[in-house]
């Protein structure tokens, strides 16, 4: 087909698309791309609020700063083991959840429902949750190990520097392994029932079908939706915030929050502008993976 | 016989372990709930029970705290964020489905970009922003903020659903002497109403369940619930009780708003991942 042959497009409907488009464009321009073209230009300024006559080009001194501030690397290191264990986890405990409820039995349907209120409860409501359940007068937890001859004395798992990231991360896991249930899930819907009955008849086990059928099936989906929660689950400061705040000590910190941390309470907007770029361009790596993964599905 | 070995077979493998991670999934809301109609004075010497349930932590949270007005605040937003949102997605989607352009891709990646984009990067710019304009501590700079997240998310969303929509409806109204605008609002729009409700609720209950916009923008006039909440730790000294009937009134409408259009807001989500 060439250019000539085709007939010629009218210049409305060649306008149309951009004319519908460009609300949301240029309200995304102005409310997300400028602001964030703003923190760049201010992560290389000395900008503290409270001294707001102050806004010196500075070069890269804040990025400089980060890299021999210690909490940058506590920050950091937390972040990574953050993302190492919260995805993993939500992942294998939505996998087997939804390899359960692609099962056929009688309350399916409420059973699913029900899986995925998590999803849907304010951060800040999940996190007072744990925080109750955790407390260590009176959280119900303690009470449980202790019934059961678990341990001997009360834990104050938030308060305790050596548990409190983890106890964080459970909380992270419960909320999120919904979304990858649900996610599995529709890709093992997608499977054909054919392959099953096949390999059935050649007398594979339910294990071998597992591992030649059922995960080949789900390789895309699993990796997709791996992809997203790593980005969300690196960006997601909400529970840690009212959990613990940060603390004991530097013992809850990640990078986003270190960042929100220093201009919030700091109001040092320079150096938390600088800590959050820097955040930005560890996480760059996975956004672009996923966009090469989601551009090939434009059609 | 061999019926009932099968049914227990069932039972053990697939009841049991669904109702432990039920069980996993619910007990935290369920403990909270319970915490909620305990009464105070047994809450620290018995521990929260059924036995007694009152409702003084719920009288005390609309009568003392005035949590009416939190709620209409978090309304207020949420139900801007939505109406943005909307407006904004359902042209850009409608382009995006029905039309092939120049740049067509680009601008759709943009869009997705801006959905990984960390929060903490545009909060504080937003916040400098705000300040500027005068606008911290008003319903319109949390529905611009919110609309940061909604924006993006909602024109994939109805992308989608258009896309669900056979070209061939639209391009017969067409013949029929239908301009492009009427095949739009008489054939396309109706078609995808649910999809549209899906998507609004989905923005709500987003825009709902907003905490850290809310309490870096907002805060003093504009207080939604999150921040309310929140709030009453520092107020009232851990009051469990009170606090935990907080967070069953915060999280009940995005709840019971989410079971209400559960199927099809799934099938939206999960569409763009099956297919990668």
């Amino acid at each position: 087909m060439s250019a000539l042959s085709a007939p010629p497009v009218p210049l409305s409907r060649r306008v149309l698309p951009y004319a519908m488009l460009s609300p949301a464009v240029l309200v995304t321009l102005a409310i997300v791309f400028l602001p964030m073209i703003q923190a760049v230009w201010m992560s290389l300024h000395d900008y503290v609020l409270f001294r707001p006559r102050v806004f010196d080009f500075v070069w890269f001194k804040n990025f400089q700063t980060a890299l021999a501030d210690p909490v940058f690397w506590i920050s950091l290191r937390h972040t990574v083991l953050w993302i190492v264990i919260t995805v993993p986890a939500q992942m294998l405990l939505g996998l087997a959840t939804a390899l359960l409820l692609n099962q056929e039995f009688p309350w399916r349907g409420l059973a699913r429902a029900l899986v995925i209120i998590p999803w849907a409860l304010p951060s800040v409501v999940i996190a007072l949750m744990w925080v109750w359940i955790y407390d260590s007068n009176y959280g119900v937890l303690n009470d449980l190990l202790l019934r059961m001859n678990l341990i001997t004395t009360s834990i104050p798992w938030l308060a305790n520097p050596d548990t409190a990231l983890y106890a964080i991360i459970l909380t992270l896991t419960w909320q999120g392994f919904p979304f990858f249930a649900v996610m599995i899930l529709a890709g093992l819907q997608g499977i054909p029932k054919s392959y099953y009955e096949a390999a059935a008849i050649d007398g594979a086990s339910s294990f071998r079908q597992f591992w030649h059928i059922t995960l080949p099936g789900l390789a895309g989906v699993l990796m997709t939706a791996t992809l997203l929660r790593i980005i969300w689950v690196a960006n997601s400061i909400d529970v840690i915030f009212v959990m613990t705040g940060g603390g004991p000590g530097y013992s809850t910190y990640t990078l986003p929050l270190y960042a929100f941390i220093n201009a919030r309470t700091g109001l040092d907007y320079g150096y938390g502008s600088a800590l959050a770029v820097s955040f930005t361009l560890v996480l760059l790596g996975f956004v672009i993976l996923y966009l090469r993964r989601a551009g090939r599905n434009i059609g | 016989m061999v019926r009932n070995r099968s049914v227990v077979r069932r039972i053990l493998t697939i009841d049991l372990p669904v109702i432990l991670i039920l069980c996993f999934t619910l007990s935290p809301y369920l403990w909270m709930a319970l915490t909620s109609i305990t009464e105070k004075s047994r809450l620290f010497t018995e521990g929260p029970s059924i036995a007694g349930a009152t409702l003084e932590n719920y009288v005390r949270l609309f009568g003392t705290v005035g949590f009416g007005r939190n709620l209409f605040d978090s309304f207020v937003v949420a139900g801007g964020t939505m109406i943005v949102g909307l407006g904004l997605a359902v042209p850009a989607a409608y382009a995006f489905s029905r039309f092939r352009f120049r740049g067509r891709r680009l601008l759709m990646l943009q869009f997705l970009l801006i959905n990984m984009f960390p929060l903490v990067l545009l909060i504080l710019p937003l916040f400098i922003l705000m300040r500027s304009l005068g606008l911290v501590d008003t319903y319109l700079a949390l529905i611009i903020a919110n609309s940061t997240v909604a924006i993006p998310f909602s024109v994939w969303m109805m992308t989608s659903y258009i896309d669900n929509i056979p070209r061939s409806l639209d391009e017969a109204a067409m013949t029929d002497g239908c301009t492009r605008f009427g095949a739009l609002f008489r054939v396309v729009l109706p078609l995808c109403t649910p999809g549209i409700i899906a998507t609004g609720v989905y923005i709500f209950i987003t825009a709902w369940n907003e905490y850290l916009y809310a309490l870096t923008l907002g805060g003093r006039s504009v207080k939604p619930i999150t921040v309310a909440i929140q709030t009453l730790i520092g107020e009232y000294q851990i009051e469990w009780g009170l606090l935990t009937a907080g967070g069953i009134v915060g999280a009940m409408p995005a709840t019971l708003l989410f079971l209400f259009v559960q199927k099809r807001l799934i099938a939206g989500m999960t569409q763009g991942a099956v297919k990668g």
